[in-house]
Formats: C-alpha cells, structure tokens, sequence
C-alpha cells in the first residue's frame, strides 16, 4: 500500500474586519476532499441564526437535513429551498460564545456525482449539531466556498477560516 | 561591484555535506497519509477490503461517499475478519422530523449511517479509527456519516466497539443488501502521533 502525505493546508485567513462573508475561491481540483474548518467569533447582530456556505456562486440546489442538542433539547430539522448549505445555528446578539465548524466537502472536484457535505458544530454557550448537506447542481467541480451568515449579519473580526485539501 | 578574485586558499572552515537539505529545517511531510483509496466501478462491489493495515500510525481514519444499487441500505463493518458477537453499537441520529438515539451490545458488527440509491446522490461519511494498534485496549470508532436526498435524509452521530485488544489489520465493509454502486469510493488513511 502507498504511504503519501495527504493533508494539505490551501487557504487560511484571520478576518481583520467584520465582513459579510468569506469567500475561498480558485480552489484547485486536484484532491478527493476538502476540509473546511472555521472559528466564528461571537456576533454582535440580529437576525437568522444561522451560519452557511455557498458553492460556486450557486443560489439554489440546496437542501439539509440536520441535528441539534440545547443541552436540554434534543431536535433534527430538514432544509429544503435555500440558497446555501446551513452548517451551523448561533445566538445572534448575545456577544458571547464562539463557533467552531468542521464540513467535510467529500469527493469535490467530480463532475458526475452531487457533492455531499457533511459538518459539525459546537458553541458551547448555545447547542452542538451535525449537519448533511446536499447540492444538486447539475455536477461540476466546487471551486469556490463562500461562508457568510443566511440573515446578512456581518461574520466579526477575528474570526477564522481554514481550508485543507484531502489527496 | 568590483570583481574580486576567489581562490581555493581564501575559502577556509568549510563544512562539507552530501545532501543538499543539510543546514535546512527537517522536511515535514505532515501527518495524514493515504493508505489506499478503493473506487467502484460500473459493476458495482458488494464488500470493501483494506487489508494488511501496518501498525505505524496513531489512528486511522476511512473517508468515503456511498451509494446503493437498489434501495436505502446500511452498513456492515468488521474487524480483522471476526464475525462473531465482539461488537456493540449506540447512535444518535436525525431524519429530518425526529431525533432518535438506539444501542445494540454483544452484535456481530458495527455501522456507519445508512446511505441512499439514485443517480447521483450519495451519502457521506468520516470514521475514525482510535489507537487501532494497541494492543492493551478494546477498539473504539467514531463516526460522523448521513445523507440528504432533498426531502429525505439523515445525519448519524455513531461509536462502535470491538471488544478485543488485538491491532486492527484488516476492515471490511460491506453492503447489508445489494452492493454498492458506481462511483462509491473509500479511502483509508493513518494517522501519525508525536
């Protein structure tokens, strides 16, 4: 069996300002995953709690299903109709408790299949959740990831994103 | 600039090095390796194998996308070759409406979340394999698998038990019903400790 080092750090950023989203673009098609993980500083906003990515620029093809603990509730949801993959819910406007975030994009850069996402996400003031997401855009290859908060809240300063290629 | 000469007597204290990386920073090739990478062709496969899996990693980790030939399916997998009754399973799962938590103990396998047919919609799925080649400790695996078919789905939160200490060398995994399709792929990886 091939011994080869896989994992590949492609893009990381530090948000030095509060921004609408973050966009990782040109993403190389030359590996099987990608790996996205985030760190979300708390928001000072209002509006839908809930964190999502978008795919090459795409609006519409998404749909979710996904599961939550409060840490006095246990739920699952589905999502159909939106236009991003939602990865995450938070508390807007407490200020406090950040995010951490995990999506696994499995098999990205095929151009045969829909791509699968699979993610976790923790904020230990709020819930943990997974999520599995699907886009079914007629298939291409994702080489743009864009992460921005589905109510328009800005994403804070500090906040920071990294994204790794899996051979 | 002025040109000056250089001669063999003005060059002195000289290290000599036959590697070229001499002097510099270790190469570091990171610590996430492919093993090996299993796709499905057209014929379809009813049973992935990886096999004769070194003990030179920390943890292991399968990464795979999955779909079905005929219908909603599960997983069936196993150790080193043992079918006996050495497993036990919990889950957490969502489908979309209700969020539900099962157990099964002193099973002859262990799961992944089930996985979906059509043309091309798959499921999804990262396992993770913890300290697989000790020897002093049963085995414990993680997964974190679903699927979404717009309008159906479900998202999995899994841990699996072999209760037996030896170093996992070998993983099955096999499609309870029919086989799995085209395109499906896994692909095994280790993982390096300090």
């Amino acid at each position: 069996m091939a011994d080869t080092p896989t994992k590949v750090p492609l893009a990381t950023t530090t948000l030095g300002s509060s921004v609408a989203s973050y966009t990782f673009s040109s993403i190389p098609s030359t590996y099987t995953d990608l790996i996205l993980v985030a760190w979300i500083a708390p928001t000072l906003g209002t509006g839908t709690s809930i964190m999502a990515v978008k795919l090459n620029s795409d609006t519409t093809n998404y749909s979710g299903t996904g599961l939550l603990g409060t840490g006095t509730a246990v739920q699952s949801s589905r999502y159909t109709g939106l236009s991003g993959l939602p990865i995450a819910g938070y508390n807007n406007g407490s200020g406090t408790g950040n995010i951490n975030i995990i999506c696994h994009f499995q098999n990205y850069s095929n151009t045969t299949t829909y791509k699968t996402m699979i993610a976790r996400a923790d904020n230990a003031s709020f819930q943990t959740e997974a999520s599995v997401g699907l886009w079914r855009k007629t298939p291409e290859a994702i080489n743009s990831i864009q992460i921005y908060n589905y109510g328009g809240v800005n994403l804070t300063a500090g906040s920071t994103f990294t994204l790794y290629g899996i051979l | 600039m002025a040109i000056t000469k250089l001669s063999g007597s003005s060059l002195t204290n000289i290290n000599k090095y036959d590697s070229f990386l001499a002097g510099n920073a270790a190469y570091d090739p990171g610590a996430y390796y492919l093993i090996e990478r299993v796709t499905v062709g057209s014929g379809g496969s009813s049973t992935i194998t990886f096999n004769s899996i070194a003990s030179t990693y920390k943890h292991l980790q399968v990464r795979y996308v999955s779909r079905n030939t005929t219908a909603l399916d599960s997983f069936l997998i196993r150790f080193n070759s043992d079918t006996g009754s050495t497993y036990a399973r919990h889950k957490l799962s969502g489908d979309g409406a209700t969020a539900s938590a099962g157990a099964t103990t002193a099973t002859t396998y262990m799961a992944s979340a089930d996985y979906p047919t059509g043309t091309s919609t798959f499921g999804a799925g990262v396992i993770d394999v913890l300290d697989y080649a000790n020897t002093n400790k049963y085995k414990t695996m993680r997964v974190l698998a679903g699927y979404d078919a717009n309008g159906s789905g479900l998202i999995d939160f899994r841990s699996n038990l072999w209760q037996s200490t030896s170093a996992v060398t070998r993983i099955d995994i096999t499609s309870n019903s029919n086989s799995f399709a085209q395109y499906s792929s896994f692909a095994l990886y280790g993982i390096k400790g300090a």
